[in-house]
């Protein structure tokens, strides 16, 4: 590691209270800058607005794998308890005839229909949520800083990466300073 | 940019954290938990409750050395303290997932300070009910065919059959409280990783917390996330003691087939996890100093849910009675006023159901103990909802008992009727699964945040930016009298 050398990874700047965090946050927007970000130790409501984000589409990923759970159900119970041939080869084609119900009954099959939909869905939040924040990464340069600790507890910060188009050393630092953080380094990456 | 945090003045509203709580505190006093010795009490309980797990396993190896016989289970009673154990265990649960989801839904900001907590007692609890129809079987290696896999009799399993719905509610209720607690956790795992002094707990911390870093692009996401999982378990978990229920109520058994049984489940169900909850909560934050965030304003709050729910439980029992005169069904009034009621009519010797006491107890536990929280000098006092909460838990417990054993020990026919008694490892079995509840328990107030760090903080005075005071809406039309960004 003798000859390692770095380069420029991100700005950050560290703030005391909600209220500095979110006018810096507006300044940063209205400059244009896209590859940035608040970091607070909690869901702070606002901050949408004051960086200018789009509402999640989250949503649309665990409702279409909610249905897919719904069909899954149907499909599995028909084919095992309803139908009279196999396929698929897995032992089923015996049609099960219980309380003299048919044997596709429908309504005895919503509970399980319900539940696997719900399955489906939340293992689509949690994969969909990981996956659109791309968690988990263990090796963000931002973690060089001593001071990044205090964004689980009690400090606020911004990030301005440098693979912004807009980033630059001199003029990225001056807008940050000018929105008075208590705090303001270059935290540096290496180049490997 | 009045947020939803900022208590409503006009309603008589105050913060619910004690004036002048910085997040800090908020940081140290949890965080504190599992960093400091754990204290002696912590060890004592923790060793008491593993050796209570002990007697749990020594119980199950001589339950499938033996066979089922080694339980008072028989015919006619076939289900026994098995059934009434899962139940009860599982209604536990529901609090935890009522708390965590339904609460959240309705933006009652004080769940912040117990649902952490609420959430693990649920997947505890779901993990201990979901033993008892295991081992109910007889052969628990056989298991597998409840699951929906292909196995060597070329079978499959019914599934227009209650109990296979049982098995599907109650494995996705598992995973998806797991799912939900897990969710929770990431952004306070992130916190212990950030005060890790030595390079163990960071790691290990750190692997949990996914490299999580606060960005504000990711709790955008992660909130959503959690909305929609607080709106998928919402009706996961009414559907949970539904699906319960329907194991009695599609049956044909007298005092079972009844069609109120679902909302008096579930209505049951989170009423005696209230109650669990208030009981370790108590312990807990005397144990681990959390008086400041755990307040008597959050007891008094969850003090009325149990008188609430309780009301509805008393309800249920009360329209239970009421049908069951109305139907003028002979077999449904001998369940209620003989096998439960224990007079009103006599069996074929003269003598009153042998049971009736159990129904009593019930009655007293579930009814006329929560009445005392209409007061609220008893809402407010700490040893007197202790008491009433484990009088609610024994009361739930009974419910259980009550529903399965009196229903079932003299029936239709006189000739099959029969009487239940519990064995020592009936006894030891359920006692057991204290053991496990408590070991799993214990660990987690040691090593896990056990109150929502992120989320408590998110209630603090001045915790969210004033858009409005920054002037965020200039450029809305009528907004332009507001006073420009002031220097900092």
């Amino acid at each position: 590691m003798a000859n390692e050398t770095k380069k420029p990874a991100l700005y950050l700047a560290e703030y005391d209270t909600p209220n500095a965090l979110a006018s810096a946050a507006m300044r940063v927007r209205d400059a244009g800058y896209k590859s940035w970000d608040c970091h607070t130790p909690y869901p702070m409501h606002g901050m949408d607005e004051a960086m200018g984000l789009q509402p999640t589409r989250i949503g649309v990923i665990s409702f279409i794998f909610g249905m897919i759970g719904v069909a899954t159900a149907v499909v599995m119970m028909q084919y095992t308890n309803a139908f009279s041939f196999d396929l698929l080869k897995i032992g089923a084609g015996y049609p099960l005839i219980v309380g003299g119900k048919p044997p596709g009954a429908f309504p005895s099959m919503v509970p399980i229909m319900f539940e696997l939909g719900i399955l489906l869905c939340g293992f689509a939040t949690l994969f969909g949520l990981l996956g659109i924040i791309k968690l988990p990464r263990h090796n963000h340069p931002i973690f060089e800083s001593d001071r990044f600790e205090g964004a689980t507890d009690d400090k606020f910060f911004i990030s301005i990466e440098a693979d912004d188009s807009k980033f630059d050393l001199e003029r990225t630092k001056a807008l940050l300073e000018s929105t008075n953080p208590t705090h303001l380094e270059l935290i540096e990456e290496e180049v490997l | 940019m009045s947020s939803y945090e900022a208590p409503i003045k006009e309603l008589g509203e105050t913060y619910l954290l004690p004036e002048g709580t910085t997040a800090n505190d908020v940081t140290e006093a949890i965080a504190g938990v599992t960093e400091n010795p754990a204290p002696r009490g912590w060890w004592l309980l923790f060793l008491l409750s593993l050796s209570i797990l002990g007697v749990m396993g020594a119980a199950l190896a001589y339950l499938f050395y033996q066979g089922v016989g080694v339980w008072g289970n028989n015919a006619p009673v076939y289900w026994a303290w098995d059934i009434t154990n899962f139940v009860w265990w599982i209604g536990i649960g529901h609090a935890g997932t009522l708390i965590s989801a339904i609460l959240f839904l309705f933006r009652q900001k004080w769940r912040t300070s117990i649902n952490r907590f609420a959430e693990a007692m649920t997947v505890f609890a779901v993990l201990c009910a979901g033993l008892f129809p295991a081992i109910h079987t007889g052969r628990p290696w056989f298991d597998y065919y409840l699951f929906p896999i292909p196995n060597q009799m070329d079978m499959w399993p019914n599934f227009k059959s209650p109990l296979m719905w049982d098995v599907f509610a109650v494995s996705t209720y598992l995973t998806i409280s797991v799912i939900f607690w897990y969710v929770g956790l990431i952004p306070d795992f992130a916190t212990l990783r950030d005060r890790s002094k030595n390079l163990v707990r960071k790691r290990t911390y750190g692997f949990f917390a996914l490299g999580w870093r606060g960005a504000h692009r990711h709790w955008q996401v992660y909130e959503r996330a959690y909305l929609i999982f607080a709106g998928i378990s919402t009706p996961l978990v009414l559907s949970v003691h539904s699906v319960v229920s329907f194991d009695f109520a599609t049956s044909v058994v007298p005092g079972w087939h009844t069609t109120i049984f679902p909302p008096y489940f579930v209505a049951g169900a989170v009423f005696s996890g209230f109650a669990l909850v208030m009981t370790l909560m108590l312990i807990c934050r005397t144990v681990f100093k959390l008086e400041n965030i755990v307040t008597i304003k959050h007891l008094d709050l969850m003090n009325k849910f149990m008188l609430g729910t309780g009301l509805l439980v008393g309800y249920a029992y009360a329209m239970e009675f009421f049908i069951a005169w109305y139907s003028a069904n002979p077999y449904e009034q001998w369940v209620f006023f003989h096998n439960r009621l224990g007079f009103g009519m006599l069996d074929e010797n003269g003598n009153w159901g042998p049971l009736w006491w159990a129904y009593y107890a019930m009655v007293f536990c579930n009814v006329v103990v929560p009445q005392i929280f209409w007061f609220k000098r008893a809402r407010t006092s700490v040893p007197i909802m202790f008491i009433a909460s484990i009088l609610i838990n024994i009361g739930m417990w009974f419910e259980r008992f009550v529903i399965i054993v009196t229903s079932t020990y003299r029936d239709f026919l006189p000739s099959s009727w029969g009487m239940f008694h519990p064995t020592g490892i009936d006894v030891l079995t359920y006692l057991g699964t204290f053991g496990l509840f408590f070991t799993l328990f214990l660990l987690f107030v040691r090593w896990i945040p056990m109150i929502a760090i992120a989320e408590v903080k998110g209630t603090l005075p001045g915790a969210h930016p004033d858009l409005h005071a920054l002037g965020a809406h200039d450029e809305e039309p009528g907004a332009a009298a507001v006073a420009p960004v002031p220097a900092e």
